[in-house]
């Protein structure tokens, strides 16, 4: 009843700020911001109940459309899960291939939010810069799967298909190159007095907020909880290289640029491990897994923004009965009505942005015309040959570099 | 690993868990009394210091489990509690007063399987469009219409 005496300022569900539909109200009073509602379900697209249509070979592939972004984390995830149901053990250079894929994955999501948060300062050339540093990553995962999104590296029992030799020494130049970048766009933005004004103290989550909401991944990390499921729970290759978990301990919107700037250097370190590993160990890339036996499993992956939770149980027959996903953005949200609390209106927007809610920029749109009538012909046989074509020579461009 | 915190769990609470499961040294899963819920997940959540990470419903047919999933990160053990109900009708206590990030899954397990959330602050849709038929609940196994929701 107290509520319907304050002014609702609603955010969404089509707004400037969010690429993708999500609805908030904010309740305030005056220019302050004393209750937030959260409304969800714009894009709801029915997956769970969709995978309980699909054979287990076949959800891999699904799971991967969950979000553009994190495009391999759901993968891991569920194949995490299906193997932690039968009891597989995957070869050792699949666990390399795994955290390759993962961590190349973190640093470009981590670019991205980069981008955006500075973009919503109004800062635009903090989004050309990281935008134009991740463009790289994205090459060498079309070098290596022939995709810049979604995949398809990951399999039950293994990964889809190997890192190739000659490509190694390619990724290698490009994070070199990345680097001192990267260490350029860190210590800007640390030193930077506008990003210190606008980010420093807003939106502090609490420790306990973190436990309360059960928050994840960098959300928790920034307010000083180390929970990061590759250190607590490892999976892929992990406990075999060396890195460090990041923390911060103030809880704003500033230590959580911190952490995932600084992140991406132990990514980094972790790939350059991993491809090390890859020279020495040339095993199989996956064992055959046949039959998923009746039972239940539960997979969890460390997502550029937080834990992904899969839990699939099968009755013995080729398609699951029940898979429950959950993406860290539906635990990392509810903490608004922790962090917004008490913060001014034109605060909002870059706190809401702090947890990196999950927006899908990865649309690559082709037309093809007719040479003669400049008709439009959208033939999906051909949209691929011209994708293909376009891989092979970004591919040959970067082993000559 | 697991089985540790089965053991404790199991002389903690003799009367309220009804089976247990060790799966692997780092799942297990516990049948607990629906009235005892409560108690054993505010256990769970506050005494072993465990993180709550989702819910999942599960229509099997003949009834509805629940499972509330625990992580004891510094252990890397999850330990999943169940519940089962029948499927007329089912209704569980709620956990969102014990844990706050329970509110938004229980919402979606509502809406989703029909299950009552009993002391839910607020119980209302989270997922799906406000002209959704009532009764419908697309996540149960029987729910085959094709042309709900298309609109």
């Amino acid at each position: 009843m107290e509520k319907k005496k304050k002014v609702v300022v609603p955010i969404g569900p089509y707004h400037p700020l969010l690429e993708e539909p999500e609805y908030f109200a904010l309740y305030c009073d005056g220019e302050m911001v004393v209750d937030v509602e959260w409304e969800a379900g714009y894009n709801h697209r029915g997956i769970e109940k969709l995978c309980e249509s699909k054979s287990w070979d076949q959800v891999t592939f699904l799971v991967e459309r969950i979000c553009g972004i994190c495009s391999t984390s759901h993968p891991i995830a569920y194949v995490n899960a299906v193997e932690d149901l039968a009891k597989v053990e995957i070869p050792e250079r699949a666990r390399y291939i795994r955290s390759i894929i993962g961590e190349l994955e973190r640093i470009h999501s981590h670019l991205l939010w980069v981008g955006l948060a500075g973009h919503f300062l109004g800062y635009n050339t903090v989004f050309m810069w990281a935008w134009k540093y991740r463009e790289p990553v994205l090459d060498i995962f079309e070098l290596v799967t022939g995709n810049r999104q979604s995949y398809a590296m990951m399999k039950i029992g293994g990964v889809r298909r190997d890192v190739r030799d000659e490509d190694i020494p390619v990724i290698r130049k490009v994070l070199d190159e990345l680097k001192p970048k990267l260490e350029m766009l860190t210590q800007a933005v640390l030193d930077d007095p506008v990003l210190a004004a606008r980010l420093k103290g807003v939106g502090v989550l609490t420790a306990q907020d973190v436990k309360d909401y059960g928050a994840v991944g960098p959300t928790a990390r920034a307010s000083g909880v180390k929970i990061d499921v590759r250190k607590d729970s490892p999976c892929a290759a992990y406990d075999l290289v060396a890195w460090q978990v990041i923390t911060c301990q103030e809880g704003d919107v500033f230590a959580k640029a911190v952490v995932r700037l600084l992140e991406c250097f132990e990514s980094i370190k972790i790939i350059e491990q991993c491809l090390d590993n890859l020279g020495k160990n040339k095993g199989p890339i996956e064992v055959e897994v046949r039959e998923i036996p009746p039972g239940e499993g539960i997979g969890h992956y460390e997502a550029p923004r937080g834990e992904v939770f899969h839990y699939v149980r099968s009755d013995g027959t080729n398609r699951p009965v029940r898979h429950k996903i959950r993406a860290p953005s539906f635990v990392n949200i509810p903490t608004f009505r922790a962090s917004c609390l008490g913060q001014t209106i034109s605060d909002v927007a870059i706190i809401l942005a702090g947890v990196d809610p999950c927006y899908c920029c990865t649309e690559r749109m082709l037309t093809v015309y007719q040479a003669d009538n400049r008709r439009k012909i959208m033939d999906g046989r051909e949209v691929i040959r011209l994708c293909q074509e376009k891989t092979e020579k970004l591919r040959e461009k970067m082993r000559k570099r | 690993m697991s089985n540790h915190y089965f053991q404790l769990l199991r002389e903690r609470f003799p009367e309220s868990i009804l089976e247990g499961k060790v799966h692997s040294p780092k799942r297990v899963y516990l049948t607990v009394k629906k009235e005892s819920l409560v108690e054993v997940a505010k256990f769970v959540f506050r005494v072993m210091d465990a993180r709550f990470s989702t819910a999942s419903a599960v229509d099997c047919l003949d009834r509805i489990e629940i499972l509330y999933h625990f992580s004891l990160d510094s252990q890397d053990v999850f330990i999943s509690l169940r519940v089962v109900i029948p499927r007329e009708r089912p209704a569980v206590p709620s956990l969102s007063g014990v844990i706050k990030g329970a509110a938004w899954i229980e919402r979606e397990m509502h809406e989703l399987f029909g299950v009552n959330f009993e002391g839910h602050p607020r119980l209302n849709r989270l997922l799906l469009p406000e002209d959704w038929p009532e009764n419908v609940y697309p996540l149960r196994k029987d729910n085959q219409d094709k042309d709900i929701g298309k609109g």
